[in-house]
């Protein structure tokens, strides 16, 4: 019997480990030998601490200390499901026992996250006992290192990491610069806020990653890899030193890989904690122990002069590398069956935001993304309605209703003026402010900017500051058009791609929301009353019973007690919106500006 | 501080010559002594500049560059709340407010006393969670007023 618990962050701070303890002490009390297994990010993080119990195959979610000794006494020592443990829909529907039927795993289909929650990152003979280094072995004993590139060069595998150039081409690039000399740099630097992917690959399932940059390495004939890991993932740095230690002392990385005369070693740099490193020519830099300064290009990594110390190098992203030995064991063919045409094999996404189930996702490519939000997400957390979503982080765009069937791909999301990215889609509902969120988005970039180039540095301030303006209730008129010109004018004139899709979420926004800008700055109103500063606030007597919470919160003096009734003196009222966030029964309510004109 | 460029740099120092090995454990040193002292103390990147070579003005400019780094003394409990983008959308910024107002606190510092400092986090990867805040090692998610009690509970302890 096997109990395969999450210990991914979120279900660690559920309180996996609790689990952990209890089974440990339950199966000694009764005598069963239980081998208990600490998997990485099972996916369902919403609804933690998962687990599974093999062989029965049955998935509980939400695991208390409590429900232990019951899952023990049906289900380890009697094979049945206990009910009050499995997943269900709401409380009316029926449980699911098995994680396969579960709408939420349903439509997914993992490659990149093939062992994620199945093997125990800190043993390698879990991953071989999936067949892992399998086909790091098929490519040295049967292949060339132009066979495995082609192969990943049919498959057409884009980079996951965030514009989808496809690796294949990458490879060619560095295998056929000039020099002995080079490097495979994975980029775990993952900045992009909303997404955590590559990291529960890293911790998860490391060797799939240290396999993937084998093969790359194998086949464009480097001997030195990288891995560039953000120091916010500890555990991902813990895991992956495990990892490659265990890879050496089995001869799968180091000299003589598998008895062949093939090199290749890792180590892992830690980021220090700046969003532009994980761009290619700043996380050269930082790898060199400079300032992360983005460079020129060219010279391209691929090129001498362009990798750390000038050695041409190849940089993929985490998930990228995941993809290669599922292509190199299986054959391009298969990565080609999966997906759309230009977009082949799956993508991880991270589901976040008003959704209720959030987690990790793997969808093949061309699922809607009506599919992904009502079919894997469970549709909006209470009941509210879509407003939009947003793709592609800091450099992509929110996406609006109309679109909710389209396909997503790298090609259909840049079609809608978003883009790919890597891999975040944060669910916004009616109570999301569409300027407020461009405002939280670009005052993340321009805090992040390098401050190397005028555009980004300057220009996205500016741009910061005029939203700023409108979210008080201080916007003019004109403003929505200096905004979508100081954006154009960044986006052709920044450096890096930083700077150069920092305007993007404030473009979609204005482009599918304008409306929204506009009740801002004409009717001082913001319709999902996230914005203070804005509207009327008033109070509805007919709703109100009188609990003074109100009054209590106001600060400036602003809500007045008549008799047996609460009003507010729009005199002293600063639309804090303390009244409107202490009312328990939204008796408060914020209102548009009414325009009154005089008759003549 | 005990730091050997050789053995820090890892395989690759096979093929860099001594000052690109120096330069290139430069971030990897900052983060030994930070872990060290919770901070980078002037005399250490002093002894840190002499030992690696590495003119004083640069050391100061490289650290200053990457957000990891801090150059005063921080509280004893470090309360970090995320302000990533499914924590904004699910109301990170109600969180911070509270925290802030509880110790009269803005982020980035640390109260007199040395027993918190407060910070912001693009995002900790738990954003299934959201809204998520860490208090040292530790993971709060879900947060709601309750769960902002027992975290200004554990930093008052
Ligand atoms: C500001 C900025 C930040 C980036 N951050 C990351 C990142 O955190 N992780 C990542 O894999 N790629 C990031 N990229 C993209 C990388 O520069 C690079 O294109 C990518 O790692 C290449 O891998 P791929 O071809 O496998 O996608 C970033 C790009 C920019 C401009
Ligand atoms: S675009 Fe921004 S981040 Fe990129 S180089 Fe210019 S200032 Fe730096
Ligand atoms: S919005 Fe603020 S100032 Fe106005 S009544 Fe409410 S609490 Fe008072
Ligand atoms: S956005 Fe807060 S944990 Fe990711």
């Amino acid at each position: 019997m096997r109990a395969k618990v999450c210990c991914g962050t979120a279900c660690t701070a559920t309180g996996a480990y609790k689990v952990i303890d209890t089974f440990k002490t339950e199966a000694g009390k009764r005598d069963v030998s239980l081998e208990i297994v600490k998997t990485g990010c099972q996916g369902l993080c919403q609804k933690g601490p998962v687990l599974k119990i093999e062989p029965a195959d049955i998935f509980y979610q939400r695991t208390k200390p409590e429900n232990v000794s019951w899952i023990v006494g049906y289900t380890i020592l009697g094979g049945a499901p206990y009910r009050q443990g499995l997943y269900r829909d709401n409380f009316l529907s029926e449980p699911v026992p098995l994680m396969t039927e579960i709408p939420f795993y349903k439509k997914q289909l993992r490659i990149a996250l093939r062992n994620n929650g199945r093997i125990d990152p800190c043993n390698i003979n879990h991953y071989l006992a999936v067949g892992g280094y399998k086909a790091l072995e098929k490519a040295l004993l049967s292949m060339t290192p132009d066979d495995v590139l082609n192969e990943v060069d049919k498959a057409n595998l884009r980079g996951r990491g965030g514009a989808g150039f496809p690796a294949g081409r990458k490879w060619k690039h560095s295998k056929g610069a000039p020099g002995k000399i080079k490097f495979v740099i994975a980029n775990g630097d993952e900045g992009d806020p909303g997404a955590f992917m590559d990291r529960s690959i890293m911790e998860g399932d490391p060797h799939s990653l240290l396999e993937g940059m084998a093969l790359c390495a194998y086949a464009i004939g480097a001997q030195y890899g990288f891995i560039y890991v953000r120091h916010e993932y500890p555990l991902a740095v813990k895991n992956l030193n495990l990892a490659i230690k265990q890879a050496e002392e089995l001869g799968l990385l180091g000299e003589n890989i598998l008895g062949t005369d093939f090199k290749f070693t890792v180590d892992i740099r830690e980021g220090a904690g700046a969003f532009v490193c994980g761009e290619s020519t700043a996380l050269v830099a930082s790898i060199e122990g400079e300032r992360g300064f983005p460079r020129v290009r060219p010279p391209r990594l691929s090129e001498p002069g362009g990798g750390p110390w000038g050695f041409p190098s190849n940089l993929n992203n985490i998930e990228t590398y995941a993809c290669v030995p599922v292509i190199v064991e299986k054959g391009s063919g298969y990565f080609l069956s999966i997906g759309t045409k230009n977009s082949p094999g799956t993508k991880v996404f991270a589901l976040t935001g008003k959704v209720k189930n959030t987690g990790l996702v793997e969808v093949p490519m061309g699922i809607t993304l009506r599919e992904i939000i009502y079919e894997i997400g469970g549709g909006i957390l209470g009941n509210k309605k879509f407003k939009a979503v947003q793709t592609g982080g800091p450099s992509g765009g929110c996406i609006p209703e109309k679109y909710l069937d389209l396909s997503v791909d790298f090609d259909s999301l840049i079609s809608v003026g978003s883009m790919m990215g890597s891999g975040g889609m944060v669910v916004m509902d009616e109570e999301t402010c569409m300027v407020d969120v461009a405002k939280f988005f670009l005052s993340f970039t321009q805090s992040e900017s390098c401050g190397k180039c005028p555009p980004c540095r300057i220009g996205t301030s500016q741009m910061l500051d005029i939203l700023k303006k409108i979210t008080s209730g201080q916007g003019q008129e004109g403003d929505i058009e200096r905004l979508e010109d100081l954006g154009k004018k960044i986006v052709a004139g920044a450096l890096c791609g930083l700077g150069s899709s920092a305007p993007n979420p404030v473009l979609t926004t204005i482009k599918y929301f304008r409306e929204e800008y506009e009740e801002h700055i004409k009717d001082k109103y913001c319709r999902a009353n996230v914005c203070s500063g804005l509207g009327v606030y008033t109070i509805e007597h007919s709703e109100c019973f009188l609990c003074g919470l109100c009054k209590q919160a106001c600060v400036f003096g602003a809500v007045k007690e008549l008799r047996n009734k609460f009003f507010i003196d729009q005199d002293y009222c600063t639309k804090c919106k303390a009244c409107y966030t202490a009312c328990p029964i939204d008796a408060v309510k914020v209102e548009k500006q009414k325009h009154y004109s005089v008759q003549r | 501080m005990d730091i050997k460029p050789d053995e820090i740099i890892g395989h690759i120092g096979e093929v860099l010559t001594e000052k690109q090995k120096k330069r290139g454990i430069l971030i990897h040193a900052f983060q030994k002594i930070q872990h060290e002292y919770n901070f980078l103390p002037g005399d250490a990147l002093k002894a840190l500049s002499k030992k690696l070579d590495i003119p004083m003005s640069d050391v100061y400019s490289t650290a200053t560059f990457y957000k990891q780094f801090y150059f005063t003394p921080r509280g004893k409990k470090i309360v970090r709340v995320c302000t990533g983008t499914a924590c904004h959308v699910r109301g990170a910024s109600k969180v911070l407010n509270k925290i802030k107002d509880e110790f009269n606190l803005e982020e980035g510092e640390t109260t007199p006393d040395l027993s918190m400092t407060l910070e912001t986090v693009g995002c900790i990867g738990c954003c299934g969670l959201a809204p998520v805040a860490t208090v040292n090692e530790d993971i709060v998610g879900e947060i709601d007023m309750k769960k902002i009690e027992e975290i200004i509970e554990a930093v008052r302890q």
